[in-house]
Parts: C-alpha cells; sequence; structure tokens
C-alpha cells in the first residue's frame, strides 16, 4: 500500500469504497411523474443521485439503498424494490 | 408527446454535480449526520478549510489511507476541534491566505456539548472568524450510543438503560446555542436536516458574517433512535413540529428569527412514537403516562419560550 507523504490522502478518495453492495432494497425510478424538484438530489445523505430535465437515478456503485428519496418524491416517481439475485 | 417534451425542456435545470462530500464513505444507510454534512460542505463551497473532532462523520468519512472531503480537511482530537481550526485561522493570516476563504469546524453532540466545550468557549471568546457546526444527534453514536449533554429527556440510551427503576434519560437538552449566544458573537442558529434549504441558507448567512459562529444541526441516527433508514426527515421534521427541537436564529446575543409551528403542531407522541429509543413511554402504564407528560410539557415550554405557536 503506497501512502503519500505524511498523512495526507487524496481528496475524495473514499470513492474507491464502493457502497452499494450494502444494498438490500434499490430505488427505481420511474421518470412518469417527476416534477423536476430535486428533493431526492438534495436529501440523499450519500449525494449520489445524479440527472437533469426530469430524469434522474442514482448510482448503484454507491446508493445504500436507504429509501430516504422514495419516501421524500412529493409525486411518488420512485418506489424500492428488493435486491434479488 | 413530442409537444410534452418541448413543454418539459422549458424547465431543464444544469445536470447535478458530484458533492463536496463523496460517496463511499461509510456512513450507516440514512444517515442523519451524512446528510447535515454534505448540506454544509455543498453550501460552504470548496475554498473551505474544515475540522472535525473524533466521531461518526471523522469515522465514516476517512477511514485510513482515503477521504470523502474534496477541500483541505483535518482530524482534530475529541475535544479540540475549534482550537485546531483557530489554529489554522492563525496560520493563514501569517501568510496572508485569510482572503475569500472559509474556515469551518466541526464536531458531533458529544464532541461539542461535553468534552470540547472548554476550547469552544476559547474559540468563541477569543473572536476567530470561524463557523463551528455541530451534528446533533443526541448521543455519543460513534462509540455505542452513550447519552451526551444533548441526549433528549427519557431517551434510552447504553448507559441511560430502561428498567423497572428507569425511564431512561433523566435530564434535559444542554442549551448550547444559547450558551454559544451568551459569548456574545454575532451568530449562533440551530437548524435541522429536515429542512435542508434553511440549513443551506444558515450555512451561506453565517459565512458572509465576520467572527466566530455557531450553528446546531439536529441529525437523525437510525442506528441509536431506531428508526427505519428512509425516515430520517421524516423524524427530523416531527422533531421540529412537536416543539421538541426549536428551529431559530440568534445574532449578537437576540433571538432575530425563529421557525413557527403554527396550525401544523403535533403532539409529541408522533415524533416519541417513531423512535425505538422512545418505545418505552408507551407501554400504557401510570408511569409511562407521567413521563409522556413531562415531555408534552418540554414541548409547551418551548413554544412559549421561542414564540414557535
Ligand atoms: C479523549 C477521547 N475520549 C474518548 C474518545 C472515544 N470516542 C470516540 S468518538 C466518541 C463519541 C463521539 O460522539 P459525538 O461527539 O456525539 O459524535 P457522533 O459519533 O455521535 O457523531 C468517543 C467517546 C476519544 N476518541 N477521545
Ligand atoms: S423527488 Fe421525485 S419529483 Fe422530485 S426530482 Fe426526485 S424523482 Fe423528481
Ligand atoms: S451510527 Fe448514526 S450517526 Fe453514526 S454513521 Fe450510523 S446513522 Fe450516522
Ligand atoms: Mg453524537
Amino acid at each position: 500500500m503506497a501512502i503519500p507523504k505524511g498523512t495526507i490522502v487524496e481528496p475524495g478518495s473514499s470513492k474507491k469504497n464502493k457502497t452499494g453492495s450494502w444494498r438490500t432494497e434499490r430505488p427505481v425510478f420511474k421518470h412518469d411523474t417527476c416534477t423536476d424538484c430535486r428533493i431526492c438530489v438534495l436529501i440523499c445523505p450519500d449525494g449520489i443521485i445524479f440527472g437533469s430535465d426530469h430524469v434522474y437515478d442514482a448510482d448503484f456503485d454507491y446508493c445504500k439503498g436507504c429509501g430516504m428519496c422514495a419516501t421524500e418524491c412529493p409525486v411518488d416517481d420512485i418506489d424500492m424494490v428488493p435486491e434479488v439475485k | 408527446m413530442a409537444e410534452q417534451a418541448v413543454k418539459k425542456k422549458k424547465k431543464t435545470k444544469p445536470p447535478v454535480t458530484e458533492s463536496l462530500l463523496a460517496p463511499g464513505h461509510r456512513a450507516c444507510a440514512g444517515c442523519g449526520e451524512a446528510l447535515g454534512a454534505k448540506l454544509v460542505m455543498d453550501a460552504a463551497g470548496p475554498n473551505t478549510y474544515v475540522t472535525t473532532c473524533t466521531g461518526c462523520l471523522e469515522v465514516f468519512s476517512t477511514p485510513y489511507p482515503e477521504s470523502a472531503w474534496k477541500m483541505p480537511w483535518i482530524h482534530s482530537l475529541f475535544e479540540n476541534s475549534s482550537a485546531v481550526a483557530a489554529g489554522i485561522e492563525a496560520a493563514l493570516i501569517a501568510q496572508g491566505r485569510d482572503k475569500d476563504v472559509n474556515i469551518i469546524a466541526q464536531g458531533g453532540d458529544g464532541g461539542t456539548a461535553d468534552i470540547g466545550i472548554g476550547c469552544l468557549s476559547g474559540m468563541l471568546e477569543r473572536g476567530h472568524n470561524i463557523l463551528y457546526v455541530c451534528y446533533d444527534n443526541e448521543a455519543y453514536m460513534n462509540t455505542g450510543v452513550q447519552r451526551s449533554g444533548l441526549t433528549p429527556f427519557d431517551a434510552r440510551t447504553s448507559t441511560t438503560p430502561v428498567g423497572k427503576r428507569s425511564m431512561g434519560n433523566q435530564t434535559n437538552k444542554k442549551n448550547l446555542p444559547e450558551i454559544a449566544a451568551a459569548h456574545g458573537i454575532p451568530y449562533s442558529a440551530t437548524a435541522t436536516v429536515g429542512y435542508p434549504n434553511d440549513v443551506i441558507r444558515k450555512v451561506q448567512k453565517a459565512l458572509k458574517i465576520k467572527g466566530p459562529k455557531f450553528l446546531q444541526i439536529h441529525v437523525p441516527c437510525p442506528l441509536g433512535w431506531i428508526h427505519p433508514t428512509d425516515q430520517t426527515i421524516e423524524v427530523a421534521k416531527l422533531a421540529v413540529l412537536t416543539g421538541l427541537i426549536p428551529i431559530f436564529e440568534m445574532e449578537d446575543g437576540k433571538l432575530t428569527r425563529v421557525r413557527k409551528i403554527g396550525k401544523n403542531r403535533k403532539p409529541v407522541e408522533e415524533y416519541l412514537k417513531a423512535q425505538g429509543r422512545f418505545r418505552h413511554l408507551f407501554k400504557g402504564t401510570p408511569e409511562a403516562e407521567a413521563e409522556l407528560e413531562k415531555v408534552r410539557q418540554i414541548a409547551e415550554a418551548n413554544i412559549e419560550k421561542y414564540g414557535l405557536a
């Protein structure tokens, strides 16, 4: 493991850790009634909902499946569905 | 269909870009503290130096050798986030690099209200140009939910267990924002992740003010409070709407703005029932009912004191 001088590490390097493997449920963005309010983007604790123009999606490399976006979407355009292999 | 697409196009917003608190951090799913920190960082912008004392926020964001922070960030000891930030300010002034930068010191409720209160008081007293942000999840979460000075009345924690002789924590939340304000600082406020736009507004307002600023953000912890991970925002809003967590701003020691509850007021039971840490209050026994009444009185007193009605 190469460690930079001292204990200084690279900014944003937590991205190496793909937390998506924690998920037991995934948000399905239905892209149906979305009003572009961006509440899902604002309240995602992991900051992994991206998109524009009424089309938003979670980055499943990192989404932990908390379900906050689905609960807070004012127009019910996000469903939580169980992850199945 | 084509018409609809054109109509939608009018409202197009720019694509969402990555937050200054990068993903991959190890906060529990639905962590209110992670959301709070994300909001604060994105409100402050990249020209910001950040200190964070020991606690969940530090541990989940920087498992060595990784960091979720995309700005200069340092881990202090548990008790001295504010003192380290004061040192950063002194260094920047000495180098002539203190213009157009923000300095934010951060800590949990334990790190701020208990062990770090001496360093915080010094930082406020000496007049440093720093914003201190306390993430209040109402216990020492990172070490297993021990009670802190900001744990609410009757909450079950691992050091205030519930049983035949105990109804949980028997003290009230220490009024840290007012203690901060009593130092004569220009800005001291509370906020909650339940109202994220208010967090952003308060961070940006505070950073425009020169001198020491204090902001306490109420951040639900699904693990310690025992609620489903999708309920973080709902629980945070109920804390406010029941009157148990007053949201206010104090400028130069005076109360200048409050978030009114008005007709949206909810019974305290709605907030308490949503969390496992208050489950013992709903046994239906006379003792439990007596405790519920005490919690109702706390809400009533807040509503009266801060004029929330
Ligand atoms: C001097 C010292 N005492 C105790 C600890 C152990 N410790 C690490 S984190 C922590 C609890 C942090 O609680 P809080 O500040 O509320 O932050 P949270 O984890 O809840 O976000 C404790 C007791 C320590 N790191 N240093
Ligand atoms: S919360 Fe719902 S309506 Fe708002 S942007 Fe997200 S998907 Fe669209
Ligand atoms: S224990 Fe609580 S504060 Fe700590 S990471 Fe988990 S949800 Fe967040
Ligand atoms: Mg805490």
